[in-house]
């Protein structure tokens, strides 16, 4: 399962209802190559999120189109991974199970389910950990298995919304580590939505920055620094000076109510019960 | 009905209270027993009294030895098992009815626009109706007396269950249905593996209450309508004058609610292990 290449054409999207509709996404244009790392950068409720959203298939854009491979994105598909904030692992199910999930969906027999899920959960250090319950697990572990259970579809587009945001600080920069060195692995095109320049920074080949909302985008640098990344990197020059240049695009945004993947939180309630 | 309306409100906070949960359990024993005890003393002291006030008297209360001789009785005779068997037969059924009717209706109400506009209004309307009062028009709907008093035990069990239910599917992480649609969820999968799970606890809590509240009801009919049933058996008792048989069966309409829905209760817990996971129980 190679490819990836992701291609967004002036999309424009809207969200809410009546009187509260704004659009949170405006005339944004971006191409992302197969097995890059592209870090979406911008203040919180920019649209970032919303992007993400569309590319994952839970919101469709008012204008504009996204095509993955060639093919247009309509509805949320297996081969598009997607990682909230917060975990939504099923809490009735082990860990095990939880990241099968993708592989019963397409009827893969339950051996065959443990043994690529066994597999996965080593490369995220999470062995002997299968037969616990998500609440068993801390915040960290949780956001491991929710990786594991994203790959084990062995997605062409790996879309992560501030996947690690909710977490402590030596926590967060653990998992950025272990993300890396699975993606090294894997390499598979991966879409990155944070508010952390550092974090933006450390991870990825690429970083578009968006601006307040509507969110377009107002600048993107190549980053050139090599892999795999040390820690150490944090204080080189070159990258105090792009964290700088970043500091410079952001400031002044007002931060503004979280949007997630899912649109806003009334609109989407009311919408989903039909989404069956 | 109004249990109904004050669990359904309750049910969320139901599930932040794991440390509220798990008191010393020695102690919860010794505490009931106690108060249990304390109930029995003051039942004593007022009915050997005969206290007697202008509003209410204990003249005619029996005292808890005389109804505890009665009950020896009537667990002797073969008139117990009788009655007891009646009223499980009456429970279950109308019990059964209200759960396949209140979890499917609820399942769908809280599942799709189009039931909830057509479904909800009569529900809405219907809901505040009290079992006993369906009574009347229950023996008139229904030329068996059976049927009727298994009708009546059903509306008593039905609406808790149904709004539970509705409570349950309405309150799943729509997250969860997100994240299991982008893993390759689909349509009834969705449904079964995502939905379904979600709602279970909020329905075994609608399943429970209305365990409670089937008792309730099919009492009532029974007394109405009965020829057998342990409700029948406390009237019957009140008419004969045999007043401590009618203690007698109040408290095995007591032991027998209370006992329904505790075995509802465990069998939850048994099939949602998840559960006692996030309550801290393991």
């Amino acid at each position: 399962m190679s490819a990836g290449r992701i291609d967004i054409e002036r999309l424009h999207i809207r969200l809410g209802q009546g009187a509260q509709a704004f659009e949170a996404v405006r005339d944004v244009d971006l191409g992302i190559a197969p097995g890059e790392f592209v870090c979406l950068l911008g203040p919180s409720g920019c649209g970032k999120s919303t992007l993400l959203g569309a590319l994952a298939g839970h919101l469709s854009p008012a204008q504009g189109r996204i095509r993955i491979d060639g093919q247009p994105v309509s509805g949320p598909a297996p081969s598009r991974g997607l990682v909230f904030q917060h975990h939504t692992l099923l809490p009735w199910q082990r860990v095990i199970d939880n990241v099968g999930f993708g592989l019963k969906m397409r009827g893969v027999p339950k051996a065959e389910r443990d043994a690529q899920a066994q597999a996965l959960l080593a490369s995220v250090g999470l062995s002997g950990f299968e037969d616990r319950y998500p609440s068993e697990l801390s915040g960290g572990m949780q956001q491991r298995v929710e990786i594991a259970r994203v790959l084990i579809n062995q997605p062409r587009v790996l879309l992560m919304d501030e996947p690690f945001g909710a977490l402590d600080a030596l926590t967060r920069v653990k998992m950025q580590q272990l993300l890396l060195q699975v993606w090294e692995r894997i390499r598979t095109t991966v879409v990155f939505v944070t508010h952390d320049i550092d974090e933006a920074l450390f991870l990825g080949d690429r970083i578009v920055v968006m601006s307040a909302r509507p969110g377009r985008i107002i600048d993107q640098m190549v980053l050139p620094f090599g892999r795999p990344r040390e820690a150490a990197l944090v204080t080189d020059p070159a990258f105090i000076a792009l964290k700088r240049r970043c500091l410079d695009l952001l400031h002044g945004a007002e931060p503004l109510p979280r949007l997630s993947p899912l649109g806003t939180p009334a609109a989407a309630a009311a919408a989903w019960r039909f989404a069956l | 009905m109004t249990e109904a309306i004050i669990v359904l409100s309750n049910a969320p906070a139901e599930h932040d209270s794991a440390a509220v949960q798990r008191p010393d359990t020695s102690f919860r024993w010794v505490a009931g027993a106690l108060s249990l005890l304390a109930c029995v003393l003051l039942w004593h002291g007022l009915s050997t009294a005969h206290v007697r006030t202008p509003w209410i008297t204990f003249a005619n209360v029996p005292p808890p030895l005389a109804v505890a001789q009665a009950g020896l009785e009537l667990l002797g005779s073969p008139k117990l098992l009788n009655h007891v068997l009646w009223s499980w037969w009456r429970i279950a059924a109308g019990f059964i009815a209200a759960a396949l009717v209140g979890v499917g209706t609820g399942l769908l109400i809280g599942r799709f626009g189009w039931a909830e506009r057509m479904l909800l209004p009569p529900v809405e309307v219907l809901r505040p109706v009290p079992a006993v009062a369906w009574i009347p028009l229950a023996i008139l709907m229904f030329p068996s007396s059976e049927v009727s008093m298994v009708f009546v035990t059903f509306t008593g069990a039905v609406f808790p269950i149904l709004l539970n239910t509705i409570h349950g599917v309405e309150g799943v992480d729509r997250r969860l249905v997100a994240s299991a649609q982008s893993l390759g969820a689909r349509g009834w999968a969705v449904f079964s593996q995502v939905i379904l799970p979600s709602a279970a606890p909020s329905i075994a809590t609608g399943l429970a209450i209305g365990m409670g509240t089937c008792w309730f009801c099919l009492v009532s009919a029974e007394m109405i309508s009965g020829q057998y049933g342990i409700g029948y058996f406390t009237w019957e008792s009140y008419t004969l004058q045999d007043y401590p048989g009618v203690v007698v069966g109040m408290l095995w309409i007591g032991l027998f609610g209370m006992g329904s829905s505790a075995l509802i209760r465990l069998m939850a817990r048994r099939l949602m292990p998840w559960q006692a996971v996030t309550r801290g129980a393991r």
